[in-house]
């Protein structure tokens, strides 16, 4: 039995909680490495104002920890709520990552916890340090265990299917499955990279806003250095995660590069329209596609005609694609420029305009890991898990969707805008030029 | 010991781990939002802040572990509970992610904000009060099978008196909990003050708490005669959880021992709930769904097994290092020390 109007609400309240939760979950990953990378320079250098900026970013990152923590666990459960078909089925094969899921989590949070806490208590600074790293680790192998699920649901194996029952469980091998390795790093690099221009966002938005502190000039050429090594990363393994669509899951790549018929020496189609099944206004990179698949600009790429119709994903990802890589794109050139200026004495790098590119940064950083999400989501389409499962068989038969979507909607609301609030206070009613200066009285 | 069994053993420790600390932790923010509306948060809201800043993290990781496992073990869960618990459950966790983060809210970002220790507080009541539907469900008959999917009766469950009797006990319990252990900690920071003000409040909701847990029972016997059976063939342990109540009580009356209180508080509800559960046996939801039909497979069971325990020597000593460095420690509990970032 299918509950038509059950699983449209299901996918859009399913829709709504990750688009949320990502934003908290993704700098929930990276913003410890930072920290830790900060304070590790501090001490390095000798240098107070690095280790303030490590103090003060874990100031703020506990707000969205706490954001990432609730909204972390509102999906999880609804993952049984909303999709009770499904779990119930790749629970049996898929569990194992769940459950080590729960533990990284824990070590995280008693981490953090101290960490937070212990701020001048040891009589060595770099014990504290140290505490970071099963923090870091934590939210990190937290990312490696919940995207090892989401493989798993492109590209299910590890069991066979008899009488329409799994058997031959076997649950490392459902693990290490082909989408596994470049989804996985390709969301931990992600976080790191957009954790960088959100906080380099943040730096450059306070320089431009009356602060003219070194403090502030440090965090942004850190930070910028700390962009070009993670983008450039993301980019490489985008790269690969290529090849592995066109190995493994050929219809989400031909969608998302409008790629209609199968051919050799296939080119690549950037932005355009779709009219009446005809492509207009496209650029086209000759060679690009079969060279993005394959290495090789003269290999076959599978089209979309050798689908059938209702087991293609809506074309619209395309567009998804291409904001995706763009912005990965437009971010590492900004941090390119920003870093060769700086040790050039390029002046412009310090004008205003440029400022405000490199403050934008930060939210596009965050658009990137959405179009991300939703292309990864929206290209496995019609399946909840490729080949086995359709999203509509999925999910839950309850009448009350629609009025949970509601709730969560203002739930949503109420966090979003709060943590916003609350960020912003923390840091206006105490800005860095306060905080050194009561430090230094404070020493005397 | 049958995979089945071990599975369910610690799926049930971890949740009576989350009971206890989510108990304090409720508990506890109701208790400061009422001395916040009473003028009396000079008494109380250090202390209790002092013990939930670091640990409230950890409290919620109980519940993810126990639903996380639940799912694993018994994927046919997924299935039943999925499905009716959406309402009560989606309600529980709009709840929760007010509560938590309101908390952050309030205590990194503006402290002292009434609005934000309000809504920590009020949800501290609700949040027990629409889980502990969950426990009211598993004694069956408020749900019908049509078409092959479970449907939730939500007349039947709204208008029952074991439902609401159950939303009772939770809430007596977490705030019989949560005085005694505040009344400890406390004591232990040398805040007299603060420990006799709990004191008094655990000796209030010491009644309820009794009151409703037997009535619970007697009930019991006109909804599920199977469960009522075998919790009666379990008697032993419900009296032995009924005398550590009255231990604990009798200590807490005399101002003794309050070291001592914790520790029977802790014994006192471990028998109940063990008991509940071992009485719940094999059922995890009457009479549809037992832990044998619902287990997973054998190779996914050892998989998880495995990870528990491997987990379990990264987890130990961790919590070991936060017990030690915050509740243990005389400098941090008596606020000598403030180390917050």
């Amino acid at each position: 039995m299918i509950n038509e109007s059950a699983v449209f609400w299901s996918r859009v309240l399913m829709e709504v909680t990750l688009t949320f939760h990502i934003i908290y979950a993704t700098i929930g990953v990276g913003i410890p490495l930072m920290i830790f990378i900060a304070q590790w320079v501090g001490y390095k250098k000798n240098d107070e104002h690095y280790i303030l900026l490590a103090r003060r970013w874990s100031r703020g990152f506990v707000i969205t920890v706490a954001v990432g923590v609730v909204t972390g666990t509102a999906l999880g459960l609804q993952m049984s709520l909303l999709w009770p078909n499904f779990m119930h089925l790749a629970g049996q094969v898929i569990a194992l990552p769940l459950f080590m899921e729960t533990f990284a989590f824990f070590f995280e949070a008693i981490f953090l916890g101290i960490y937070l806490y212990t701020w001048d208590r040891f009589d060595n600074q770099k014990k504290h340090m140290l505490l970071l790293i099963p923090v870091a680790i934590g939210g990190s192998m937290s990312a490696v265990f919940i995207t090892t699920v989401n493989s798993f649901m492109n590209a299910p194996q590890g069991f066979d299917v008899v009488n329409g029952v799994l058997v031959n469980v076997q649950p490392l091998i459902a693990m290490f499955n082909p989408a596994m390795p470049t989804k996985v790093t390709h969301v931990v690099v992600s976080a790191y990279m957009t954790s960088a221009f959100v906080l380099a966002s943040i730096a450059a938005f306070r320089l431009l806003k009356g602060s003219n502190h070194v403090y502030h000039k440090k965090a942004l050429f850190l930070l910028m250095k700390l962009g070009i090594i993670f983008s450039f990363a993301t980019a490489l393994i985008g790269d690969y995660s290529g090849k592995y669509l066109a190995e493994y899951q050929p219809e989400k790549l031909a969608a998302a590069e409008w790629h209609f018929e199968t051919s050799a020496g296939a080119p690549l189609v950037l932005f355009g329209i779709l009219d009446d099944g005809e492509v207009k206004y496209e650029i086209t990179i000759p060679y690009a596609l079969s060279i993005l698949a394959y290495s090789n600009p003269f290999a076959e790429v599978i089209g979309l005609e050798e689908f059938p119709q209702d087991e293609i994903p809506p074309l619209y990802i395309h567009y998804l694609f291409n904001a995706m890589v763009f912005i990965g794109m437009f971010l590492l050139f900004v941090a390119l420029l920003y870093v060769i200026g700086k040790m050039r004495n390029w002046l412009f790098i310090h004008k205003k305009w440029f400022r405000w590119v490199m403050v934008i940064g930060g939210p596009l950083s965050i658009i990137a890991i959405e179009t991300g999400w939703w292309l990864a989501e929206v290209g496995r389409q019609p399946w909840i898990l490729r080949g086995l499962m359709r999203t509509e068989q999925g999910a839950t038969t309850s009448d009350q969707v629609d009025l949970m979507f509601l709730l969560f909607c203002i739930l949503y609301i109420v966090l979003g805008i709060g943590s916003v609030i609350v960020l912003s206070r923390m840091f206006r009613s105490n800005p860095i030029e306060m905080e050194i200066a009561d430090r230094e009285f404070e020493k005397r | 010991m049958s995979l089945e069994i071990l599975g369910i053993s610690v799926l049930w420790t971890f949740l009576f781990g989350y009971v206890i600390v989510a108990s304090i932790d409720f508990g506890a923010g109701f208790f400061n939002a009422y001395s916040l509306l009473t003028n009396r948060s000079h008494i109380l809201t250090k202390i209790i802040k002092r013990y939930l800043s670091p640990v409230w993290e950890v409290t919620n990781v109980f519940l993810i572990f126990f639903f996380v496992g639940i799912v694993g073990f018994f994927p046919l869960t997924a299935f039943y509970y999925g499905t009716i618990l959406l309402v009560p459950v989606s309600i529980s966790l709009i709840l929760l992610g007010i509560r938590g983060s309101y908390y952050a809210f309030e205590s990194y970002g503006s402290a002292g904000h009434k609005g934000y220790a309000f809504a920590y507080g009020v949800t501290g009541l609700l949040i027990p009060a629409s889980f502990s539907v969950v426990f009211t469900i598993s004694e069956g008959g408020f749900l019908e099978i049509v078409n092959g999917q479970p449907v939730l009766d939500f007349w039947k469950l709204y208008t029952s008196p074991l439902s609401w009797s159950i939303v009772l006990l939770s809430i007596a319990a977490v705030l019989y909990i949560s005085a005694v252990f505040l009344t400890w900690y406390a004591w232990k920071a040398n805040d007299l003050e603060a420990s006799n003000l709990m004191r008094k409040y655990a000796l209030i909701w010491a009644l309820p708490l009794i009151v409703t847990a037997i009535g619970i029972m007697v009930e019991m016997r006109n909804y599920n005669e199977l469960h009522f059976n075998s919790m009666m063939n379990l008697w032993p342990l419900f009296g032995l959880s009924g005398l550590l109540f009255l231990t604990t009580v009798w200590f807490l009356w005399k101002k003794q021992n309050y070291g001592l209180v914790v520790i029977l508080l802790i014994f006192q509800f471990a028998f109940a709930f063990f008991a509940y559960g071992v009485s719940h046996y094999p059922y995890l939801l009457y009479p549809y769904l037992t832990i044998y039909d619902s287990f997973t497979n054998r190779e996914m069971a050892i998989a998880l097994i495995i990870a528990f325990l491997l987990g379990l020597c990264l987890l130990l000593p961790s919590l070991y290092l936060i017990f030690k460095l915050f509740l243990f420690n005389k400098d941090y509990v008596t606020g000598e020390r403030k180390d917050h970032a």
